[in-house]
């Protein structure tokens, strides 16, 4: 079972990764669920075998500050949750706007439960006169 | 003179497609831009469109070169979740399986990297002993790649008597082979000149980048899944392989020293393997919860989180593969090295683009 | 020409959406053990050397242009190989969001080759059965590109504009 170690919030959410970042702790990943009400986000960091978790209860529509210029590894994930559910992730290192990895006519947000945001609309093109 | 080249997504030395954008200055890599999404299917949102036992399917296909290990740990997280103690029997045939897929793994990787020096008998020699490997596991679960042996609450398929003597006999194959061939690809000269001090990677870098499995290890990161003593790991007794040398060469000398180290494991496991049922039965779905069980796979460690509400369907399956985490330290190498050096680097951490992009 | 072609045909590899199995497998058949050189197939990375295209997995938004591109680049005659089932029909990804479908969505498909993934033999059998439909393709064979439509799915526009300040990296 998964244990979160601490809730922490937007404000204080850098200083407290910052903080464990000096005591060699080594960052795993981070997880988006979309809760309907608002997106839980997952902080993993492991020592010596041992998961800690920090949550973040964010709201819909807020920004997300981006950690990356403290800890790198983070950027890939963080711009893969921005194409995933649609979060703004502000102060990335390097921004790929949506498009990491959904090209620009690939459905977008694909994992984002907000009614009417999720509903797409659909074209279609010929391939056979494409170039 | 300063330009872009893009490296990939169809490049000779890549058997999948990442583009790498590397800006060079004359001969040199200033920076490296990765450009994913050429083989991102969606695969964890189909995860939460299935049943929780299709699943364990769903992601031996996540990646083709550790299937086992992949389903191997979904199943383990959702025996935590359900509360199912394994059979001891089962546990070692898991120990079994993903050794052999580590020794495929390690001997594709290491094959392709010779390939991507330029030193093609070598890479046709690699393949030609992990076809030994290939046959171990045909011959007991009845397929090459997708073994789908592994199944929630233990394992479907037994090793009889004959099938372990089959195994052992292969595994004797490739020890002959292995001291063959890797004097060569870890003493020869030209070797050694693509492989030493190219591709540095220190440890501090390693540890604040996040790397894991041959390349923490290659840079002095005594860090693998298997001493947490998942499965039968803890009663077989193991040590991580570790080098100093953070470049390449290091790297290598790990695959190599965990290669005859899976061939142990194997004979170990096969030696002591209890007598037990195979799997214990559940009944209903797995309750609500959150569960993070994490595995060592051929690359590094791997990650799943889960999320159930109760019902026969995920609420949400994440996956976190080695490769995934090991690009920042890759694009970490990349920067300030030559351009032909660029090949050899990114199969020294041997990729898995489509772990990566799921 | 076209029996020379036959005799020694060139492969290229174009790894689609696979999850690297079919790959595998098919760099399997080059080695010792399969030894696809014995009926003259040689793997080659550039797509203008190539007679025969190997494709695996199935397509996917962002590599679609890709495999147009790599083929389009190879001379005529050509025969495509697509291996697996991701590749005819999407298999079990099929209904994922990001996946089209089959390799035969963008180019023209000559063969087939059942299995997840299709062991080496069948695959040997498979490129052996698209050299045969090559060595009856004329030089000049017109490609007749699939007119098959392809769902696209263009998102709502987004409610807030992104950041200003940020690097557009694309």
């Amino acid at each position: 079972m998964m244990t979160v170690n601490e809730v922490i919030t937007i404000d204080n959410m850098i200083e407290k990764i910052a903080s464990l970042l000096p005591r060699h702790y080594r960052f795993v990943t981070m997880t988006a669920v979309d809760v309907d009400t608002h997106f839980d986000l997952y902080y993993h960091f492991d020592l010596d075998y041992e998961l800690t978790t920090l949550l973040l209860k964010l709201d819909k529509g807020a920004k997300l500050p981006s950690i990356s210029g403290i800890c790198p590894p983070a950027l890939v994930v963080e711009n893969e949750i921005q194409d995933l559910f649609g979060i703004v992730v502000s102060g990335l290192n390097l921004d790929y706007r949506d498009h990491f990895l959904l090209a620009t006519d690939a459905p977008a947000r694909p994992f984002c439960r907000v009614p009417g945001v999720s509903v797409s609309i659909v074209e279609t093109e010929k391939t056979g006169g494409e170039k | 003179m300063s330009m872009v080249i893009p490296f990939g997504p169809q490049h000779p030395v890549l058997p999948e497609p990442i583009q790498l954008r590397l800006s060079l200055q004359e001969e040199r890599v200033t920076s490296a831009l990765p450009v994913l999404g050429y083989i991102h299917r969606g695969l964890e949102k189909l995860a939460e469109e299935k049943d929780f036992q299709q699943d364990a399917y769903l992601v031996e296909r996540v990646c083709g070169i550790c299937s086992f290990i992949h389903s191997m740990c979904y199943c383990q997280g959702i025996e935590e979740l359900m509360d199912l103690k394994v059979p001891p029997r089962a546990q070692y045939l898991r120990v079994v399986w993903s050794e052999l897929h580590r020794m495929h793994s390690h001997l594709l990787a290491t094959g392709l990297l010779a390939d991507a020096f330029g030193f093609e008998n070598l890479f046709m020699q690699l393949w030609r002993t992990r076809e030994h490997v290939m046959d171990a596991m045909e011959y007991t679960t009845g397929a090459r790649i997708m073994l789908g042996s592994c199944c929630i609450g233990g394992v479907r398929k037994d090793i009889n008597e004959e099938q372990k003597k089959f195994v052992l006999d292969k595994l004797n194959t490739v020890e002959k082979d292995l001291k063959v061939l890797l004097p060569v690809l870890l003493e020869d000269y030209s070797v050694k000149k693509r492989l030493v001090g190219i591709g540095m990677l220190d440890q501090l870098t390693a540890r604040e980048r996040g790397a894991v499995g041959p390349t923490a290890r290659g840079s002095g990161l005594a860090m693998d899944h298997r001493m947490t003593g998942y499965c039968a790991y803890g009663e077989l007794g193991f040590e991580p392989v570790v080098e100093n040398g953070c470049d390449s060469y290091a790297r290598t000398q790990v695959r190599a020293g965990e290669l005859l180290q899976s061939i142990d494991l194997v004979r170990r496991a096969l030696d002591r393997l209890p007598d037990s049922e195979l799997k214990v039965p559940f009944k209903g779905n797995p309750p609500a919860g959150e569960v993070v069980i994490r595995a060592e796979q051929p690359r590094g460690e791997v990650f799943y989180f889960l999320k159930s509400s109760g019902k026969d369907k995920l609420d949400r399956l994440r996956v976190r593969t080695p490769t995934f985490a090991n690009l920042s330290p890759l694009l970490a190498m990349l920067t300030g090295c030559t351009l032909p050096d660029v090949a050899v680097i990114i199969l020294s951490v041997d990729p898995c683009v489509s772990c990566t992009e799921r | 020409m076209t029996k020379a072609t036959a005799k020694s045909p060139w492969v290229v590899h174009f790894n689609c959406n696979s999850c690297n199995g079919c790959d595998i497998e098919f760099l399997a058949c080059l080695t010792p053990m399969y030894d696809a050189e014995r009926f003259g197939v040689v793997h080659v990375g550039n797509p203008k050397h190539a007679d025969v295209l190997v494709v695996t997995g199935s397509v996917n938004h962002r590599n679609r242009r890709v495999l147009k591109n790599v083929y389009d680049q190879m001379p005529s005659p050509k025969v495509v190989v697509a291996l697996g089932v991701c590749g005819a029909t999407g298999g079990i990804f099929a209904d994922c969001y990001n996946v089209l479908g089959g390799a035969d969505q963008v180019i023209p498909v000559d063969v087939l080759v059942p299995g997840c993934p299709p062991r080496p033999e069948a695959i040997l059998d498979g490129i052996l059965k698209g050299v045969e439909i090559l060595a009856r393709k004329k030089i000049d064979t017109e490609v007749v590109p699939p007119e098959k439509t392809i769902k696209i799915v263009r998102p709502e526009p987004k409610p807030e504009p992104a950041d200003e300040s940020a690097k557009a990296v694309s």
